[in-house]
């Protein structure tokens, strides 16, 4: 056993690693003792050393926090997320093997594809008795509305996923089917990208089957199925933020070059589908379907769900659209349907199951459920059609009075239960502090349409945890994943989905077209990234200038500056006393979640905008969001002295730095950077606007301080000191904050660049003359431009035209953000339905 | 009986609504004893798609879309439906015991068995109860037959609640509609059908018209009717029969059929949604006019 020599030698992660008996063990035979497909791998890994190994991982991990790498479980009401864990030591599947569980899972997805056809046809099923007519009336899942649509590419089925567990003879079993929305293979892509950077020599001298192959037979078949079209749309619709799979959706949105949408993007006018965008309405041919099936039309399915789109199912059924997988693909993947499929294999196909399932009984037939009934010490019970969420019940841990009410609920309404044998699964070696622990294993395979037949992707999502129950729920369930290589039996030829030499790219000088939500997302983010920033620079100043002084001396500039902060929302001015002085209370009021302003909510507001268009942000610039947010300390996280908040700020504005630093840098200038950058100008006008007429009754005392101390809130220090050394003058401020269009932190260069962008976005040429917004920005920079600081009042607390500009900015600006959203961002509308009139009698 | 029935909705917006999606069922049936000879569906403004489909119950839906903006809409439906009598009238036909029928109600895997079947089964709206199942005993005793009980139950029902629009609301639930004791047609008809489903029948909601017969010596009101609904449960070999629980009738030629599924949520008569528009007010009213041979309206004196 040369390979058990080579182990020996090192100190090995798989030392001392063995396996429960009765248990298939994914890599080791014995205890020691590889499987042979597994050995050279073993060697490999086990010569990388264990430090070595640990080094990586710490990267792995960083590598997949900072991209975002997240689940969101379901049950966390707060939408938190919690991070993806992936396992360093991959599962290892041979050839051949993975070969027969391919042809087996193709069967399988021809078969679900054929009953959902049946059924929402002529159902001919039901007739043959081949399928009871109870199950499929007693299924929610079978929604009367879209029986008779016919998809224009004649299948159902698109795309499908089985969760496979292996019993201690080897054998694969289908745990559950996944038909309806089958989520997960962007997750085992990410597991691949990381696990082969972390394990590159390994992972080549594996000869590992390569993912993409998978992606791009995805992206060619939701291509090719759009009705007449050369260039066809393809939308993939997320139910969007918060919900469990959203970040998936975002990562194979990109991976796939597909436009991300959410329900309230899309409309239907004329029985067709169409992206409502800023430059118009835009015909969409496809839609990979995230939304399950009843929430996708609420004028015929359940009213009142914002996911879906109202008219969609006349769209489907003239066949102008393609959903896939079609609307109501739901249906096969209810445990109940698995009660059937043996038979239904023979009598369709002429053959065998090639993957058995979990053996399964219906209750809805009398013979089962007595069978059921007498076996509840084995079997577990599940929800027929998979409503419910706490999924499966395991009679033997029931008290007597849970499993008296199990028995009694099950005889009300057998149809709605099924009995299943206990999933039997395989363990594998998972790195646990440094050694390894035999966990149990599921695994995810996923399959998508090709020509007539289904393409299998050649690896899949394992998941592995330490009880096998945890497994048997869901795929956001179980504690870890790991990466599963298929290997080859001849070297790999590297693909990927980026280079496809055979086509001619055409030169586009625009991307996707811009929904007109996200525009609005994108506003918003400008306008929440500028409001952060200059809230944090304000607050480094007023704490630089009051913390230098001895606690005794009166500050000049104090009172200004905290007029200034209580201007923006940082502090609420009536709370300060000689008793309860500002430097106190500030790091309360600053970490403070619970007010809106302090600058702690506004960073996580910033943090859900961005997450909101997290697809059309880059890598850099979206990790540099979640650190603003993530770094900024907590109110929770114990008590901060008033100079401790210093390091905090200076690093926030920093980082915002950097992130405009990117915008400016790499964000095409397309109408989404378009719109965040008018977020951001109209804000920061904004804020000086509040900064200088805060300041106004202060200005005449030309005290340099106070000055001084405005142009450092105002981030035109620098400037200033650099054009008029240290001789501070109010007009000069005033004339670099306000009206002077080369600082591009002055109000006037803000008013500049809004008017255009605002002659930049798309318009109705045949409308003469100018827009009303335009006509308000223009005014407002005219206005600007009129004021002559050098003939303003000695004081200019007292000059009504600075105290009338500044009135007409701090209405003005708002009035200038209403008219852009009313004109670009409204026509998303939101549907209402019409109140329901009873019948009257 | 031959009737023109005319039945107007109307919406008023405080703001314009740019866009309206809709779908309609009001298209009376044409079968068994009911005969639709035509019926228009008359809708303003124009709208600038339309179309029709027959739903998986067999009834008749129109779909339709404004996206040129409008305040009012309007929307009348015309038919001219016949609608023979039952026979033998006044008599029910001969069912088999309820027990049995229950039993086999999904045996038969005929297309009209199989239609039955899908009744049997909870809807959103009519959700079946151990409670609701002790009341329908109380009718369905040891091997009656199906329409006998079913006709005794529709009496208990009228006798047990109180006809009471302000009780209730479109969204009241069967339980709680049980437990007041009181609503109107659709709170009825959905505790009926709700009450043979806990007992493993099939029964499924009838939306239609009832026409009103004026008090002796008065003139017919003009819109003084409206839309009604009622149930029909599956009796085997005699096939569906229909029963009144609000007014206590075996239906006959005073009641039109326009559409029927598992429940209210299945053939709401107008189903819309629309963006903007403000506030809006809705108006319904239908007549049920009676005509001869011409098309002329019958005077009842």
């Amino acid at each position: 056993m040369s390979q058990s020599a080579a182990i020996s030698t090192t100190p090995s992660v798989f030392a001392g690693y063995t396996s429960p008996r009765g248990v298939f063990d994914e890599l080791f035979a014995r205890p020691e003792e590889p499987r042979p497909h597994v050995a050279r791998f073993v060697e490999q890994f086990t010569q990388i050393g264990h430090e070595e190994l640990v080094r990586r991982w710490q990267q792995a991990e960083k590598l997949l926090l900072e991209n975002g790498f997240t689940h969101n479980a379901h049950d966390d009401p707060s939408g938190r997320v919690r991070p993806w864990r992936l396992d360093g030591i991959p599962l290892l599947l041979p050839s051949a093997e993975w070969d027969a569980l391919a042809d087996g899972l193709r069967q399988r997805a021809a078969l679900l594809d054929l009953v959902l056809k049946d059924v929402h046809g002529p159902q001919n099923l039901l007739k043959r008795g081949l399928l009871p007519p109870e199950l499929l009336f007693s299924h929610a899942g079978f929604l009367r509305p879209l029986h008779g649509q016919m998809p224009v590419s004649g299948r159902f089925l698109h795309l499908y996923a089985a969760d496979l567990a292996r019993s201690p003879d080897g054998r694969w079993w289908v745990a559950s089917d996944r038909t309806e929305d089958p989520s997960g293979a962007g997750y085992a892509l990410e597991n691949r990208i990381v696990l082969s950077r972390v394990l590159p020599e390994v992972f080549h001298e594996s000869e590992v089957r390569r993912l993409a192959s998978y992606f791009m037979a995805l992206q060619q078949h939701l291509k090719q199925l759009a009705p007449q079209r050369d260039n066809p749309f393809v939308v993939l619709l997320s139910p969007g933020p918060g919900t469990a799979n959203f970040f998936e959706d975002v990562y194979l949105a990109r991976y796939l070059g597909f436009t991300l949408v959410q329900g309230a993007d899309l409309g239907v006018r004329d029985d067709k589908v169409v992206l409502k965008t800023l430059g118009g309405l835009t015909p969409v041919d496809v839609i990979v379907r995230r939304v399950e099936s009843p929430f996708c039309d609420p004028l015929e399915l359940v009213g009142g769900s914002l996911a879906g789109v109202t008219g969609l199912l006349q769209a489907v059924r003239k066949g102008t659209v393609v959903v896939a997988n079609a609307l109501g693909s739901g249906f096969a993947q209810a445990p109940a349907v698995m009660a059937f499929l043996e038979p239904l294999c023979r009598a369709l196909f002429g053959e065998e199951l090639k993957i058995p399932s979990v053996a399964t009984w219906w209750c809805g037939g009398e013979r089962e459920r007595k069978y059921v009934l007498s076996h509840l010490d084995t079997l577990v019970i599940r929800d027929a059609f998979q409503k419910r969420k706490h999924d499966p019940v395991r009679p033997w841990l029931l008290s007597s009075k849970e499993r008296d009410e199990l028995v009694a609920s099950i005889k009300r309404r057998p149809y709605h239960f099924v009995g299943q044998e206990t999933v039997q699964r395989s363990c594998a070696p998972v790195s646990v502090g440094g050694r390894c622990e035999p966990w149990s294993v599921a695994l995810r395979t996923f399959l998508v349409t090709s020509g007539d037949s289904y393409d299998v992707m050649p690896g899949g999502l394992a998941r592995v945890a330490r009880s096998p129950e945890t497994l048997d729920v869901t795929v956001s369930a179980g504690e870890g994943s790991k990466d599963a290589w298929v290997l080859s039996d001849e070297p790999v030829r590297p693909v990927s989905l980026l280079r496809q030499k055979s086509e001619r790219i055409e030169l586009r000088r625009s991307g996707s077209e811009l929904p007109s939500r996200v525009a609005d997302n994108l506003y918003w983010l400008g306008r929440h990234v500028a409001r952060a920033d200059g809230a944090a620079r304000l607050l480094r100043t007023l704490i630089g200038r009051l913390a230098t002084e001895s606690e005794s001396a009166e500050v000049p500039e104090r009172q200004l500056l905290l007029r200034c902060a209580a201007a923006v929302g940082q502090i609420d001015y009536r709370t300060i006393t000689n008793d309860t002085p500002i430097e106190s209370t500030l790091p309360a009021m600053v970490l403070d979640e619970l007010r809106p302003s302090s600058l702690r909510s506004q960073l996580a507001t910033m943090y859900r905008t961005a997450w909101t268009v997290r697809d059309r942000l880059s890598f850099d610039a979206w990790r540099i969001v979640s650190r603003i947010a993530g770094d900024f300390p907590e109110a929770d996280g114990g008590p901060l002295g008033f100079n401790e908040l210093l390091p905090p700020l200076n690093r926030t504005v920093v980082d915002l730095a950097a992130f405009s630093g990117l915008v400016a840098d790499s964000m095409t200038r397309s109408q989404g950077w378009r719109f965040l950058d008018i977020g951001r100008r109209l804000e920061h006008a904004l804020h000086v606007t509040r900064l200088l007429s805060a300041a106004a009754p202060d200005l005449g005392r030309d005290e340099a301080s106070v000055l001084e101390s405005l142009l450092d809130a105002g981030d035109s220090l620098m400037t200033y000191r650099s054009r008029y050394m240290a001789n501070l003058q109010a007009a000069a401020v005033l004339d670099l904050l306000l009206t002077d269009d080369t600082n591009p932190r002055s109000v006037a260069f803000q008013l500049e660049t809004l008017v255009r962008h605002l002659d930049n976005l798309p318009h109705d040429d045949r409308q003469a003359g100018l827009r009303t917004e335009q006509r308000q920005a223009m005014g407002l920079l005219y206005a600007v431009r009129n004021l002559d600081v050098l003939s303003l009042d000695p004081n200019p607390g007292r000059d009504g035209e600075l105290n009338g500009l500044l009135q007409q900015l701090a209405y003005g600006l708002p009035e200038l953000s209403e008219a852009i959203t009313h004109r670009y961002l409204h026509h998303s509308g939101v549907s209402r339905q019409f109140a329901d009139l009873r019948p009257g009698v | 009986m031959h009737y023109r029935i005319t039945h107007r909705t109307n919406y008023r917006h405080s703001e314009t609504v740019p866009l309206c999606q809709n779908a309609l069922w009001l298209t009376p049936r044409n079968d068994g004893r009911q005969q639709r000879h035509s019926c228009r569906i008359e809708i303003t403004p124009t709208p600038t798609n339309r179309s029709t489909r027959t739903d998986y119950f067999g009834n008749e839906v129109t779909y339709f879309m404004l996206d040129a903006g409008y305040r009012t809409l309007d929307v009348v439906a015309v038919s001219d439906v016949q609608v023979k009598p039952r026979s033998p009238a006044g008599v029910l036909p001969d069912t088999p015991a309820w027990e049995t029928l229950a039993k086999s109600l999904c045996d038969d895997l005929s297309n009209p068995g199989i239609d039955a079947c899908q009744f049997r089964f909870d809807s959103p709206s009519a959700v079946a109860s151990d409670e609701l199942a002790d009341y329908a005993r109380g009718s369905f005793t040891s091997v009656r037959p199906v329409a006998e009980a079913a006709r005794e139950l529709t009496t208990r029902l009228h006798t047990d609640f109180a006809y009471d629009p302000c009780a209730t609301t479109v969204q009241t639930s069967v339980a709680e509609a049980f437990g007041l004791k009181r609503g109107v047609c659709q709170d009825f008809a959905h505790v009926q059908i709700a009450c043979l489903r806990s007992l493993g029948l099939a029964a499924r909601y009838v939306s239609g018209y009832l026409r009103t017969i004026p008090p002796p010596g008065q003139p017919r009101l003009v819109g003084a009717d409206a839309s009604h609904a009622w149930v029909s449960v599956f009796c085997g070999p005699a096939g569906w029969l229909a029963f009144d629980p609000t007014n206590d009738l075996v239906p006959s030629t005073d009641h039109v059929t326009i559409a029927w599924g598992r429940d209210y949520g299945d053939v709401t008569p107008v189903r819309g949604l629309f963006v903007g528009g403000g506030h809006h007010e809705m108006s319904v009213s239908v007549d049920v006019a009676p005509i001869d041979e011409s098309g002329s309206e019958i005077e009842l004196t």
